[in-house]
């Protein structure tokens, strides 16, 4: 007997959902890098790359709640790095005045980030497009100013925890298991990870399907009964709540925080890292995270080339997305590799005398890598 | 049942509805007018797009223009649109599926397959709507429109650009969502063909007024009204 399924169950969404071979390969392939990430890595890097790399793994945490904002919703912030700049000051300031354990004071964090930054984009979630950009953007300017005359707390007292000395400056605690810099870069990975399944659950559940719906079209979306300006709130409350906790990480990692480190013009360079990383997938929130914190560091370490170079660079990225790649790289990638093995594939077989067999077949699967990935999708 | 009266929207200097009156009872019924008459400015009225400056729209009894537009849907509103609006990231099931009613759990998975079932065209529930045919995707909207208990279906040209095989399978399926749903159904198309094989009643909108209702047979050959599409006279 070959058929041992018995009799055709009717259609069912539950095994619809039953994974397929790609997204098992893909789950096999993340955890994989994951592992390599948490376990491989440390040991191999020296203290730059360390640092380098917890930076990355929390502006992750940033771009994954930017790119959820414009590609889930089609929400343009460029506000995002206030909203960051809120949740590492409210880290700080909660780790230097209570004695909370950090993992706590970042999930308050998160969420005082959530509170305000749903609060003060609320009246901006009426507008679309450049008006939101811009008005995100002035928050971002609002916000550095105001930060600017607070000052980031360094255990002083009072409100804003700062005092004006120079000297004898306590640092910014870290959770007691996780003192030292690799250890310190375990954890913000391991916190990355669990946004980033926060989000996912996000992606595959009710909300996420609402916010599909109102990427594809407004009025649809209301006609379908979904309230659009709820979900997309939740979009912003969701991307400010994970951004705030990638605050409180940072003001961990960095130790020691000053208003310098966050220029106005990171705002649009986030967006930027975001669109050439690709703003339809997770993998992309990773990509755009090395994009602004790996590969200046590198470049410079290597290389010595200053990291204003990066702003051309990013320009001429984001121009490419617009015109070529709408899914960015995240999501040409695997296609020009697609292509190229199909391009390599057919030179390889040319020479064993396959010609009529051989050609059509690579030709064909480097067409279908073209084909499959046309629009830029759902891909998570 | 759905009962208008003196509905007047202007845009502007621009007046898109012009004291309309209509009553529909129920079947499938039929808004016809040339280009501009204000058949989809009705229907964005209906769905709460556009806020009218005067009448009301009262519906089975209840005062539409006073719920809030996306809660019109969880009334049981279903709409169309004349540009495609099937979400091609999500499966044909989610894409059904979304439409927020009152049923949940088994019901309205039952329901939801019910509605692709109901439309038919050979569409796997698994499917991804990227992936189909635009004749399907019609469909995909047509059971968007019958899942959850509707009582009110709006269709906005559902048959525009489809081929003629098509258009036939269609009709069959708007034919049947009374029986099928109980909603009353409203069809806005310019394929005659299509309005006469369907409506029971047909109202003919012209420069935001209806200048005919009835049975469709009548309508069609109703002086005024092929004036209308002519555009030869100004109705008075």
């Amino acid at each position: 007997m070959i058929d041992t399924a018995g009799p055709k169950a009717p259609p069912s969404p539950r095994l619809l959902s039953r994974p397929d071979r790609p997204t098992l390969t893909r789950a096999v392939v993340i955890t994989a890098l994951l592992l390599l990430a948490l376990f491989a890595l440390p040991p191999l890097m020296n203290g730059y790359y360390t640092d380098t790399m917890t930076q990355v793994a929390i502006y992750s945490i940033v771009t994954l709640g930017l790119g959820l904002l414009v590609g889930r919703v089609g929400l343009y912030s460029l506000g995002q790095l206030a909203v960051l700049i809120i949740g590492a000051w409210t880290g700080a300031r909660l780790l230097f005045g209570t004695g909370q354990p950090f993992i706590l004071v970042a999930i308050e964090a998160g969420l005082v980030t959530m509170i305000i930054g749903s609060l003060i984009t609320l009246p901006a979630l009426r507008m679309r497009g450049l008006y939101l950009a811009l008005i995100t953007l002035m928050l971002a300017g609002g916000v550095i100013v105001v930060e600017a005359t607070l000052n980031f707390p360094n255990g002083g007292g009072g409100f804003s925890g700062y005092n004006g000395s120079t000297v004898h400056i306590p640092s910014i605690r870290r959770p007691s298991f996780a003192g030292t810099d690799p250890a310190y870069y375990r954890f913000s990975v391991i916190v990355a990870i669990v946004m980033f399944l926060l989000v996912f659950a996000h992606l595959r559940t009710r909300p996420g399907r609402a916010w599909a719906a109102i990427r594809q079209s407004e009025p649809s979306a209301l006609a379908a009964g979904i309230n659009t300006t709820f979900y997309k709130l939740w979009a912003m409350a969701l991307a400010s709540f994970v951004t705030g906790v990638a605050g409180a990480l940072l003001a961990g990692a960095d130790r020691y925080l000053y208003s310098i480190n966050f220029p106005i013009q990171n705002s649009i360079e986030l967006l930027a890292v975001v669109l050439m990383g690709g703003v339809f997938s997770l993998t992309g929130a990773v990509i755009a995270a090395f994009l602004q914190a790996f590969l200046p560091s590198a470049l410079y370490q290597l290389w010595g080339v200053p990291d204003d170079w990066l702003i051309i660079l990013f320009g001429v990225g984001v121009m490419q997305v617009l015109v070529t790649a709408p899914g960015g790289l995240a999501d040409q990638f695997p296609k020009d590799m697609r292509r190229l093995y199909g391009l390599i594939s057919m030179l390889w077989r040319r020479p064993a005398g396959a010609h009529h067999a051989g050609a059509p077949a690579s030709g064909g699967s480097a067409l279908s890598g073209t084909a499959s990935g046309t629009k830029g999708g759902d891909a998570t | 049942m759905i009962e208008v009266t003196d509905l007047t929207v202007r845009y502007g200097g621009v007046t898109s509805l012009d004291g309309m009156n209509l009553h529909f009872d129920s079947g499938v019924c039929g808004l016809i007018g040339p280009n501009g008459a204000g058949k989809t400015t009705f229907f964005n009225v209906l769905s709460g797009f556009v806020r009218p400056a005067s009448g009301s729209v009262t519906a089975f009894g209840d005062d539409l223009l006073r719920m809030a537009h996306y809660r019109r849907a969880r009334w049981g509103i279903r709409r169309t649109f004349q540009t495609e609006q099937a979400i091609s990231a999500l499966s044909v099931y989610d894409n059904v599926a979304m439409i927020h009613s009152a049923l949940r759990g088994s019901a309205r998975r039952a329901d939801v397959l019910a509605a692709i079932e109901f439309v038919g065209g050979g569409i796997s529930p698994s499917a991804r709507v990227g992936s189909l045919t635009a004749g399907q995707r019609r469909l995909v909207e047509v059971a968007r429109a019958v899942t959850g208990k509707p009582r009110l279906v709006l269709l906005d040209e559902p048959a525009a650009g489809l081929p003629d095989t098509e258009t036939e399978h269609l009709t069959g399926v708007i034919k049947n969502i009374p029986e099928h749903t109980g909603a009353l159904t409203i069809l806005v198309d310019h394929d005659m063909s299509l309005v006469s094989a369907v409506c029971g009643t047909t109202a003919v909108l012209d420069f935001g007024k209806l200048i005919a209702s009835g049975p469709t047979a009548q309508v069609l050959r109703d002086e005024n009204v092929m004036r209308a599409y002519l555009g030869t006279a100004e109705v008075i």
